[in-house]
């Protein structure tokens, strides 16, 4: 079963700040939600092949020819913080 | 001019302008005069491009003077969902997190719409992300729903289904991933069609679960959306997944008879949690279909029990990825933080919202290491078994015919338990994990009042024959007649 | 101290991760300009960025390189593969996740041969290989740890990267920068990679690890990056063994962990106190399709393999009689190795035209760089064309040589120099006899020594008579001439 470690970890992961409220909350209803999905575990899927793409393509290439870029003022348009032609982010610490 | 414009289907509308009845810019500011008058209340739209759409309006009154439309859809007003990228208007997601982003590129749809001279009234709102079936998780407002504004008009493409049904937009796009187009359509008696996955291009839709989004119309009619289903198909070389497949004539394919069709009624699909009102309703159904010359027999999809828990593996753990890029670095929301891990996650934890939160936690959760084998890896292979359901049923059927929802539209608040709203996705969902086409029509009503939808289900990249069924339903059935009084 | 001197009691076990630019023109999944140098985020575009609802379309060349190059490391190329997301969260990442390949890579189970010490050759096997999408650049204000912020340009987001994982099984840091080497030259002999370190366009992680000579169990893995030129390959790694080796001498253990390479100070030191567990959350890319590579694909790959740097250091060997070392330089870079060819092609003798790169043209052009060697400013044709005017004795080798270094600085070839410069050799014999006879007038006891037969008179008359020349005199003739004097007399 899903422990408060678990959610906290993940949090990490998905980059979520949790309070310690929504964190009991989140793991009460990940909870239900994983009890819920693990009726899978009934079926018998011995053999059975994986589908990640609902219809069978292969192969879909692009041809190796240049198309136009954006304007760099479009691409930074949107950027929260803006720092002349590049994008900045604040300190940078390893976790 | 004695007819109210915003009344008329696309069709209807194109009619009256050939005619020379009507134009654009007559009918463009009649839906403005309505959205300022009654959005409000319903509150469809989280944009309105008033003035985009009377110069897009002007410009199709001068190619109808001119007799040289771009086709059907030239001057006829619609509605985008904001999941739909669009150039230099502002494009949400229903999401804080996207709060003010706007767009230097359209979405491959938008494109094809703007191509085939449709006017864009504005975007409408949606759950989160497309994550909800009420829309209810937006971030900016609930979409009420025009039959009776206590209740939820579905979702996620909510806003888009009230507008349609609120005669705010002649047609509008919406997405379906889990039913997101059917299930609203349903509880706002539009019609609502999902196509083959990969008949319509994803390029430009704000991803939600990448593998299940399907792009489709939700319309006042059947020929609406086999019209609006024409413009917007077909091969788009910038989405990887989009089929190289022709797309067939579907407004002509609506004229064919429905005599001789198969039709199978999944057992799975009437159970104790449905509605014995929508039992009825999709008995009666295949009377009248029966009455047409169809023919109708019983079959099984066993795995139909299991559709949403594969979907509600698959779809997170796709939903988590996708949704890893909104960390306030390069576009939208960002929340000061002393360094970046703090800032991002400050800004993921206001941007987003609970039920967004909930599925990229889980989403997470079941991709994470010493997981993925027991949750994503065995959905996949379920997904595999659900698929060949259809597979085996459709070698003995044409279609299938089931409901759209276990119940109708519910009230606001009515469902605060996130798996009591999964729920209402049980008959949509499989057909999203199968990737197969399937329509919701108006099927009848509640004795509440309350429409209720009627779901075809084909094969893949047989929309045509759903929209033949559909239409000959339609047309001998009076359900049409009815609209909501909102004024 | 020499590492191998260190860490005498110990095996050294070595594994290289290369991860190579393919010289595509646009990125792996969109069609944004590769072109190296850009002003930044000039060369971005919302797929690259990773901006909501774009999505991303293979290359179909980044497919044939990693094709080609698979083939040429005698790998076993998959009938079918296919992309996945992989999951961490850093700025340089648009998407917060990297488009690569995991469990269906492109192509598994190959191999290099390399030169080791005492001339024999190893074939170091390659795990796997894949590709994905490279990660734009961050610039920090200051350094990583000190900076008050970083700033992001997305140019190199999305630009196709080759990785190559070799087999644990390189046995001193030598032997990893060799590996590095012939690793280099093949890319670059494929046309897939430009190969130029300090670019980036060829970047180094190594594995290594120690273990008491004869025992059985590996020792701990350390991962050492930032391994960005074969010197610094060969420096860290020997630096490392060092470290391990004094570390377990004294009893301690190694710890597992990721180490950055400061060529600067000339050690490895840990990235991380704490050892992340890195999560990355793998399943297959939902925004593309799978890969069937049919036989004909990788057929007409096969096809269209040029000769690889080893077969034609074989070749170079037999066809032209040249040394193996000589050999193994020449066809070190493809562009070195199809100027010798042209050179000869040109007319000039095999021995003649590779003494003259070997000793002459690489002392001004570098020979690992591809486009230097084909800009050089001595042609190959020219280079013939030198070489012919010694060959039929119009100047001399020494002169030849000032000819070469006019020839390199202005791009004139070599009978334009000579016939403007008038550098041709004296051949006119009664000239040549006219100086003879002053040389041997103004040193009686030369003339003496050379007519009592003494070699060594002989050669010292030529030596001033080239003198008097200024070298333009051909020795061989004024030898001859001698010999007629003295018979005469
Ligand atoms: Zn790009």
């Amino acid at each position: 079963m899903i422990s408060r470690a678990d959610v906290d970890h993940v949090a990490r992961l998905a980059r979520l700040t949790l309070s310690d409220a929504e964190a009991e909350r989140m793991r009460e209803q990940l909870a239900a939600i994983l009890a819920y999905i693990n009726k899978l575990r009934e079926l018998d899927v011995e053999g059975v092949e994986p589908t990640s793409h609902a219809v069978p393509l292969v192969n879909v290439f692009r041809e190796d020819e240049v198309q136009p870029s954006l304007p760099r003022e479009a691409m930074i348009a949107n950027a929260p913080e803006p720092a002349g032609e590049l994008f900045r982010v604040p300190r940078i610490i390893e976790d | 001019m004695t007819t109210d414009l915003t009344r008329l289907t696309m069709h209807a509308l194109a009619a009256a302008y050939r005619a020379g009845e009507a134009t654009p810019s007559q009918a463009t500011e009649a839906y403005l005069a309505r959205i300022a008058a009654l959005d409000t209340r319903v509150g469809g739209y989280l944009t309105v491009t008033a003035e985009a759409a009377r110069a897009a309006a002007r410009a199709a009154d001068a190619r109808l003077a001119a007799r040289r439309p771009l086709g059907p859809l030239d001057g006829v007003p619609l509605a985008l969902k904001d999941v739909f990228c669009t150039r230099g208007v502002t494009t949400t997601c229903g999401s804080r997190i996207l709060e003010g982003f706007v767009p230097p590129y359209d979405a491959t749809v938008a494109e094809r719409l703007a191509a085939a001279g449709a006017v864009m009234l504005g975007k409408t709102n949606m759950d989160e992300f497309a994550m909800g079936s009420s829309t209810e998780h937006s971030a900016f407002k609930p979409t009420r729903n025009p039959w009776d504004l206590s209740r939820v008009p579905g979702g996620s493409s909510g806003g888009s289904a009230a507008a349609v049904a609120g005669d705010l937009a002649a047609a509008a796009l919406g997405t379906d991933t889990g039913g997101s187009i059917r299930q609203p359509a349903a509880f706002c008696g539009t019609v609502g069609l999902k196509p083959t996955y990969g008949r319509v291009s994803r390029y430009g839709l704000i991803a939600f679960a990448s593998s299940l989004d399907h792009p489709g119309p939700i319309t006042k009619d059947v020929r609406d959306t086999a019209l609006l289903l024409g413009a917007i198909a077909g091969h788009d070389p910038r989405d990887a997944t989009s089929v190289p497949e022709p797309v067939p004539d579907y407004v002509a394919a609506l004229d064919g008879s429905v005599a001789g069709l198969r039709l199978g009624v999944p057992r799975e699909y009437f159970t104790e949690g449905l509605d014995p009102e929508i039992a009825r309703a999709v008995r009666e159904a295949l009377e009248v279909l029966r009455g047409l010359g169809a023919t109708t027999t019983e079959i099984s999809l066993p795995t139909t029990d299991y559709g949403l828990a594969v979907y509600y593996i698959i779809a997170p753990a796709e939903a988590s990825s996708n949704l890893a890029r909104y960390d306030g670095v390069k576009y939208g929301l960002r929340v000061p933080g002393r360094d970046l891990i703090d800032m991002s996650s400050a800004t993921r934890a206001a941007g987003f919202g609970a039920e967004v939160k909930r599925r990229i936690m889980l989403g997470t959760y079941v991709l994470s290491a010493g997981y993925y084998d027991a949750y994503y890896g065995r959905a996949q292979k379920v997904r595999t078994l659900v698929k060949r359901d259809f597979e085996q049923a459709f070698a003995a059927v044409d279609l299938i015919v089931a409901p759209t929802t276990p119940g109708v539209a519910f009230k606001h608040g009515e469902k605060e338990d996130p798996l009591a709203m999964y729920l209402n996705d049980v008959f949509t969902v499989p057909v999203d994990l199968a990737g197969i086409p399937a329509i919701s029509v108006r099927g009848g009503f509640s004795a509440t009042g309350l429409p209720i939808g009627l779901q075809l289900i084909a094969p893949a990249f047989e929309e045509a024959r759903l929209l033949r069924a559909a239409h000959a339903y339609e047309q001998a059935t009076p359900w049409l007649e009815r609209r909501p009084e909102l004024s | 101290m020499s590492a191998v001197a260190t860490a005498a009691g110990y095996e050294v076990v070595i594994g290289l991760e290369v991860h190579a630019q393919l010289s595509t023109r646009t990125k792996m999944f969109c069609g944004c300009s590769t072109t190296f140098g850009a002003p930044p985020n000039t060369q971005t575009c919302p797929v690259c960025q990773g901006m909501p609802g774009t999505l991303p379309v293979i290359n179909r060349r980044a497919i044939e390189f990693g094709t080609r190059t698979a083939l040429a490391f005698d790998c076993t190329v998959n009938a079918s593969c296919r992309f996945a997301r992989k999951h961490y969260y850093y700025p340089d990442m648009p998407k917060n996740f990297q488009i690569s390949q995991y469990e269906e890579p492109l192509a598994e189970h190959g191999g290099l041969e390399i030169d080791v010490a005492g001339g024999g050759v190893r074939r170091i096997g390659i795990q796997r290989l894949h590709l994905e999408e490279d990660v734009g650049k961050l610039v920090h204000e200051g350094t990583l740890e000190t900076a008050p912020s970083s700033l992001v340009d997305y140019n190199r987001a999305g630009v196709p990267l080759m990785e190559t994982v070799s087999q644990p099984e390189l046995s001193s840091p030598e032997e990893a920068a060799a590996y590095l080497r012939a690793f280099r030259a093949v890319l670059v002999y494929l046309g897939v990679c430009d190969g130029n370190m300090e670019e980036g366009s060829l970047r180094c992680d190594a594995n290594i690890s120690l273990r008491r000579r004869g025992a059985t169990e590996l020792g701990t893995k350390v991962e050492i990056k930032n391994l960005n030129s074969f010197r610094n390959v060969q420096r860290a790694l020997e630096f490392e063994v060092i470290r391990q080796a004094a570390a377990l001498d004294a009893g301690e253990r190694i710890v597992q962990e990721t180490r950055l390479w400061d060529a600067d100070r000339g050690y490895t030191r840990s990235m991380r106190s704490k050892e992340f567990a890195h999560d990355y959350r793998y399943f297959p890319e939902p925004d593309l399709v799978p890969l069937e590579l049919d036989l004909a694909f990788v057929e007409r790959a096969r096809a269209a393999l040029p000769e690889l740097p080893r077969a034609g250091r074989r070749r170079f060997v037999e066809q032209y009689a040249l040394r193996g070392a000589e050999a193994a330089t020449l066809t070190g870079s493809r562009a070195l190795a199809e100027y010798y060819e042209a050179t000869v092609g040109a007319g000039a003798g095999p021995r003649p035209a590779a003494n003259w790169i070997l000793s002459e043209l690489l002392r001004v052009v570098p020979g690992d760089d591809e486009q230097a060697v084909r800009d050089s400013p001595v042609s190959p044709a020219h280079l013939a064309g030198l070489i012919r005017l010694i060959d039929d004795g119009t100047i001399s080798g020494k002169i030849a040589k000032s000819v070469f270094d006019k020839m390199a600085a202005s791009r004139e070839d070599a009978a334009t120099i000579v016939g403007r410069e008038g550098l041709t050799q004296v051949a006119d014999s009664g000239a040549l006899a006219l100086v003879i006879d002053q040389v041997l007038a103004a040193d009686p006891k030369l003339l003496a020594d050379w007519k009592s037969g003494k070699t060594a008179a002989e050669n010292a008359i030529v030596g001033q008579v080239m003198k008097a020349t200024q070298g333009k005199a051909n020795p061989a003739l004024v030898r001859d001439l001698l010999k007629e004097k003295l018979s005469k007399t």
